[in-house]
């Protein structure tokens, strides 16, 4: 799960107040807002690049709100993907593995079942640079897979794409969220989105305080 | 509508282009005169001269040795002025650039005064004991190149009177090449359990492959062309601290004007490998 109690966040002028949201294991919540309300703000003050004044960030449970991110165990993938130029696919599904040290053998076997999982199998000797838009989000949602984290954070992880290939990601994502059991928050603008996927769905509204309600409110 | 005739934009680029190329024009009447000044035999004149074989070899193990020098204080220090807030930073960058706004007699004689003190006396005799005892100056003597028994006016002052200069330029390119890169990737490095610095060792700094060349590039040539700080601070002793640069002066002093051009020769075939190497393998990178 990933929670926010009362969450405070400061980004230079602006200030999101006492921000609560709760999504439990395999939960797929989607966080909704205009352009500039804070939610990548946010996204990243769970993960540990950006300060919280006050209140606290759980993940699966764990207290992380003062925890580095490399201790977080919070899957991230930002906006752009911001995917390694230069690495290949596989070096990318592979890395956070390779970083706790995990057998070779074991890190081949995730990496090929998450590349299965996500459709890229054809694509594992392939750098970015070669990469479609659909192509680059499935790499950066597997390397954010790849080390099992309790919490999945995506930062409009579909917006640069064109709309049949945002489609296909709606079926990816589902099959991520059954197979992989994460609480997933998704952060978007777009109400289509949050209609194919949520179980969830929370409004951030102007900036200062963050209003949050059930789905069926919602939508 | 005058501004959409046809032909409006001549004045413009004819300014422009006479501009640039009057400097051009400098470039090439210089390389030009040089070549039609020394001839062949001068050359292989030159060459058969132990003092300026010497030379040519001292110039090029001396720049390789501050080149790589440079990276190492470069790379660090372009990483952190890049991506790091801190009290001071503005002070930091100003520090970095003053060898290249002081001038090169003034840098020379700045390090002879801070081998005059009480730390550069240490580190003089430190240089000294190590080419020693480690063997180097064994090493030295089996080459037949001179031994190391302190750092001015020894072998040692050439390097760091080149690094002093170079290793600035060097901060300069590494952090704008640290500019270039986003920040995101590492950051997203740390979230996937990287440390800062696993983050950069494998993240950020295999990207920064084409600039780490560039910098590594503008220091060797820098050095190569190092000869105020050197002339001051290491001397221009004959078959000792003699580099490309004080060949020229030296026989140009003594009114040796062909072999002052055939040496100027070799540093500008330095200069054309090294800009060809960094460029041929930048775009192979690419």
């Amino acid at each position: 799960m990933i929670e926010f109690q009362k969450a405070t966040v400061q980004a230079g002028e602006f200030v999101l107040k006492n921000v609560s949201i709760r999504i439990e294991q395999g939960e797929y919540g989607v966080l909704m807002g205009p352009t500039g309300c804070g939610k990548t703000t946010l996204l990243e003050a769970a993960v540990g690049l950006r300060a919280v004044a006050s209140g606290r960030v759980l993940a699966g449970g764990i207290d992380v709100t003062r925890l580095k991110p490399s201790a977080r165990q919070i899957g991230y993938v930002p906006q752009d993907g911001a995917l390694f130029s230069a690495m290949t696919v596989a070096e990318h599904l592979a890395f956070p593995l390779r970083i706790r040290r995990m057998k070779r053998a074991e890190i081949q076997r995730r990496v090929d079942d998450l590349a299965d999982l996500l459709g890229i199998s054809g694509l594992l000797d392939r750098r970015p640079r070669g990469l479609s838009g659909g192509e680059r989000q499935r790499t950066a949602l597997g390397r954010a897979l790849s080390f099992r984290p309790k919490a999945l954070l995506l930062d409009e992880p579909l917006s640069a794409l064109d709309e049949e290939t945002r489609e296909r990601m709606y079926n990816v994502l589902k099959r991520v969220q059954k197979v992989e059991q994460a609480a997933v928050l998704h952060v978007t603008h777009s109400s289509s989105e949050a209609a194919a996927l949520a179980d969830r769905v929370f409004h951030l509204k102007n900036g200062k305080a963050a209003e949050v309600e059930r789905t069926g409110d919602a939508l | 509508m005058r501004g959409l005739r046809r032909g409006a934009d001549i004045p413009f680029f004819a300014a422009f282009i006479a501009l640039s190329g009057s400097y051009a024009l400098l470039i090439i009447g210089m390389l030009a005169a040089d070549l039609s000044f020394a001839s062949a035999s001068d050359l292989a004149k030159a060459f058969q001269s132990r003092e300026i074989r010497y030379s040519i070899a001292l110039s090029l193990v001396s720049c390789t040795v501050s080149a790589l020098l440079s990276m190492l204080a470069a790379v660090p220090a372009g990483y952190l002025l890049s991506r790091f807030q801190f009290r001071g930073k503005s002070l930091a960058e100003g520090l970095f650039d003053i060898p290249i706004a002081l001038p090169p007699l003034v840098v020379g004689v700045s390090l002879l005064i801070l081998f005059q003190t009480p730390p550069g006396d240490f580190l003089e005799k430190i240089t000294a004991g190590a080419a020693r005892y480690t063997g180097f100056n064994s090493l030295m003597r089996w080459i037949g190149a001179p031994e190391v028994k302190g750092v001015a006016y020894e072998t040692p002052a050439v390097v760091l009177a080149q690094f002093t200069v170079a290793a600035a330029f060097a901060v300069r390119a590494m952090r704008v090449s640290f500019d270039q890169i986003d920040p995101r990737q590492e950051q997203v490095a740390l979230t996937l359990g990287c440390g800062r610095g696993q983050a950069f060792f494998r993240v950020a700094l295999p990207q920064a492959r084409p600039g780490l060349l560039a910098a590594f590039t503008l220091a060797w040539a820098r050095s190569m062309g190092e000869f105020g700080p050197v002339l001051v601070f290491a001397g221009a002793t004959r078959m000792k601290t003699e580099v490309l640069p004080t060949t020229v002066f030296l026989e140009l002093s003594v009114g040796n004007l062909e072999a002052a051009v055939s040496v100027s020769f070799v540093m500008i075939a330095a200069a054309f490998l090294a800009l060809w190497l960094a460029r041929s393998i930048g775009q192979a990178h690419d």
